[in-house]
């Protein structure tokens, strides 16, 4: 009996914490999309209300009435002790209302009230026309055809490099590879910023600056070395027995690379791929160095751009960082089991 | 079998690409700019050398300063604030409650998405009017005077800028989150049972048991952390402008390299501090490396 009294109240704390865990859950998830929420919901408002304060979170405008030959906004006014009526406000001045009741008893007089007593009645008005006319006041087209053509090139540089590389270091034996493989790893410790300005000086001697170059052709120079040992550990995990008989049909070892390798190693070139897609949509530091006419700036840097011009026009700054996040959120969502699989590998970060 | 030689030749061959970037993109750089930091430069006329003077500059140069105890800051207060909200997140991640993979999906995509257009909903979200973040806090009632002004106000008290910055890096940690997750589910269930059996509370097997067992995790990704903050670049630099503003609140390390190399084309200045940065990375890692010996508990591995 004892027994089964423990067990229950085993199991109800257990259910106790599960319900607390949720909770918690449920008002950190809250949390954490709050940003999603509230950029959205300001690229749907209007200028004029995404500063209002306090602050909605949804699109809402103030609804109007034609009265008089004048635009004026309507209203719900309850006196006190009376029904609430409807009325359109002709006037308001340091929180005394001038109003003209449109239903009840008062229909058609003029009354005035406190503020307090009187409430505007708004409508959810989500204005769409935010992207089109964000996207167009600046060449959103080119910085999107921009930074595709980086992010592309620079995936596939990146995978098929990393993987060529990482090919060597797992399977082929020559001298000083594994004094290499140590200095790849070391290369992970080294910030970036210690290299940043020799390379663009580098850059700038070929020539190479306001062109997509510097930020393409590193990746298809070994890319990252994360990858690059990401990719020779899985390499490694493949049977030697595979090439050996591929080999014994004479494949040479750039065969071996293209017919054995590559093709049973879709899940992490995969990984690589979404992961250095990630890593090029994202870069801001690249272009924001290298590239400086408008036609040519990627996403980011435009994006940036467009803050320091319009930075007032919040709506549309939100419009448009959307539509930069869409695409990677899109493939966070197709691609989730690769990132948690291979972050929890190498503990890299997107 | 294939000769030795022949396959020697195609490991070179094949590795040549990563040998060719690491000489024209690592090695050379490397070396070109310990050179470039004993040098005047500005790009356009001929470098002059001038001795250790960036270096002695930098020592006096109060925005360096401010600069990098800003960026200390930042990683001293959001690397463990990270650290805690990552590591409670996997917790209550791991109690097998229903909808877990939506959870982890919420937690982690600002992780990935991090960049120019979030730091720019950071700017809405933080807003001092407009912002979702002080609409919470005037509903809970907080006086006025101690409302934050978040990128309007340089102070740390009521939260400014720098808090403002770090609040934006907590949201972010969803990496480190799915590291401690795997970390937890590496725990082993008997041994958890069997503190259950001796009587060990749920706090008792978290302190004694969880946290020993996820040590290396812990370490690895307070590592990750430090080195990710003090490359903190992006977020700064949008949510002021590019000025790290208001007051220099914002102007971290990288940002501060940035502005000296390609707004002003101090270029041996900039390289200078690069190699300072690098310094002071490589003695923080290894501090926390020497530390881990008294810390960080790995299975398997004897005590001395």
């Amino acid at each position: 009996m004892s027994a089964g009294v423990r067990e229950g109240g085993w199991r109800r704390r257990r259910r106790f914490r599960q319900g607390a865990a949720y909770a918690l859950l449920v008002l950190g998830s809250a949390a954490y999309l709050t940003p999603f929420l509230w950029m959205v919901s300001a690229s749907l408002k209007q200028y004029e209300t995404v500063f209002d304060f306090p602050p909605t979170l949804l699109p809402k405008q103030v609804k109007t009435v034609r009265l008089h030959d004048q635009v004026l906004k309507l209203a719900t006014y309850s006196p006190p002790g009376g029904k609430p009526a409807r009325v359109a406000v002709l006037k308001a001045d340091a929180g005394l209302l001038t109003m003209e009741a449109l239903s009840g008893p008062r229909k058609g007089q003029t009354v005035k009230a406190p503020q307090a007593a009187v409430k505007y009645d708004t409508m959810i008005t989500p204005r769409w026309r935010n992207y089109p006319e964000a996207w167009t006041t600046m060449p959103f087209n080119r910085f999107l055809l921009n930074t595709l053509i980086i992010t592309v090139l620079g995936i596939v540089g990146t995978v098929l490099s990393t993987s060529f590389v990482a090919y060597s270091f797992a399977r082929l034996r020559w001298p000083g590879r594994d004094v290499l493989f140590v200095v790849v790893m070391a290369t992970l410790m080294l910030p970036s910023q210690v290299t940043l300005i020799p390379q663009y000086v580098i850059y700038r001697t070929l020539g190479w600056i306001d062109t997509f170059l510097p930020l393409i052709v590193p990746a298809w120079l070994g890319g990252s070395a994360v990858y690059i040992f990401l990719l020779r550990q899985f390499f490694m995990t493949i049977p030697v027995e595979l090439d050996e008989a591929a080999r014994i049909d004479g494949a040479s070892s750039f065969t071996v690379w293209t017919r054995v390798m590559l093709p049973l190693s879709k899940p992490i070139l995969a990984t690589v791929a979404v992961f250095s897609f990630v890593a090029l949509w994202n870069d801001f530091m690249g272009p924001l160095i290298y590239l400086n006419s408008t036609k040519n700036l990627t996403l980011a840097v435009g994006l940036r751009v467009f803050q320091g011009t319009y930075g007032t026009y919040m709506h549309l700054l939100m419009a448009v960082a959307t539509v930069a996040l869409v695409p990677v959120v899109i493939i966070f969502f197709v691609a989730q089991k690769q990132f948690v699989r291979s972050i929890v590998l190498t503990g890299i970060k997107g | 079998m294939r000769p030795r030689r022949r396959e020697a030749w195609e490991g070179y061959a094949f590795a040549a690409p990563w040998i060719g970037g690491f000489l024209m993109l690592t090695a050379g750089p490397m070396l070109f700019s310990i050179w470039l930091s004993f040098h005047r430069w500005n790009v356009l006329q001929p470098a002059h050398y001038v001795g250790a003077f960036n270096y002695v500059y930098a020592a006096h140069d109060p925005r360096f300063w401010t600069a990098l105890t800003n960026t200390a800051a930042y990683a001293l207060v959001g690397v463990p604030l990270g650290q805690v909200v990552a590591l409670g997140l996997a917790v209550l991640l791991n109690q097998q409650v229903r909808g877990q993979g939506f959870f982890r999906t919420v937690f982690y995509l600002p992780s990935v998405i991090a960049g120019v257009a979030t730091a720019m909903v950071w700017t809405l979200l933080l807003h001092p009017d407009a912002g979702a973040v002080n609409l919470v806090l005037r509903g809970l009632h907080l006086p006025e005077k101690s409302m934050p002004g978040w990128f309007t106000s340089p102070s740390w008290w009521p939260p400014g800028a720098m808090p403002g910055l770090i609040l934006m890096s907590v949201w972010g940690t969803g990496a480190a989150m799915i590291i401690y997750l795997a970390g937890l589910q590496n725990v082993p269930q008997d041994l958890v049972e069997a503190a259950e059996i001796d009587g060990a509370t749920a706090p008792q097997r978290f302190r004694h048991l969880t946290i020993p067992m996820l040590t290396p995790t812990i370490f690895f990704n307070v590592v990750m952390g430090i080195i990710g903050s003090f490359q903190v670049f992006t977020s700064s630099y949008v949510v002021s402008n590019g000025t790290g503003g208001p007051a220099d609140a914002t102007l971290t390390y990288v940002l501060y390299l940035y502005k000296h190399a390609f707004e002003q084309f101090h270029m041996g200045y900039a390289a200078a501090l690069a190699w300072i940065m690098f310094a002071i990375l490589m003695s923080i890692t290894l501090l926390v490396f020497k530390s881990s010996g008294r810390w960080v508990y790995y299975e398997g591995v004897q005590r001395r």
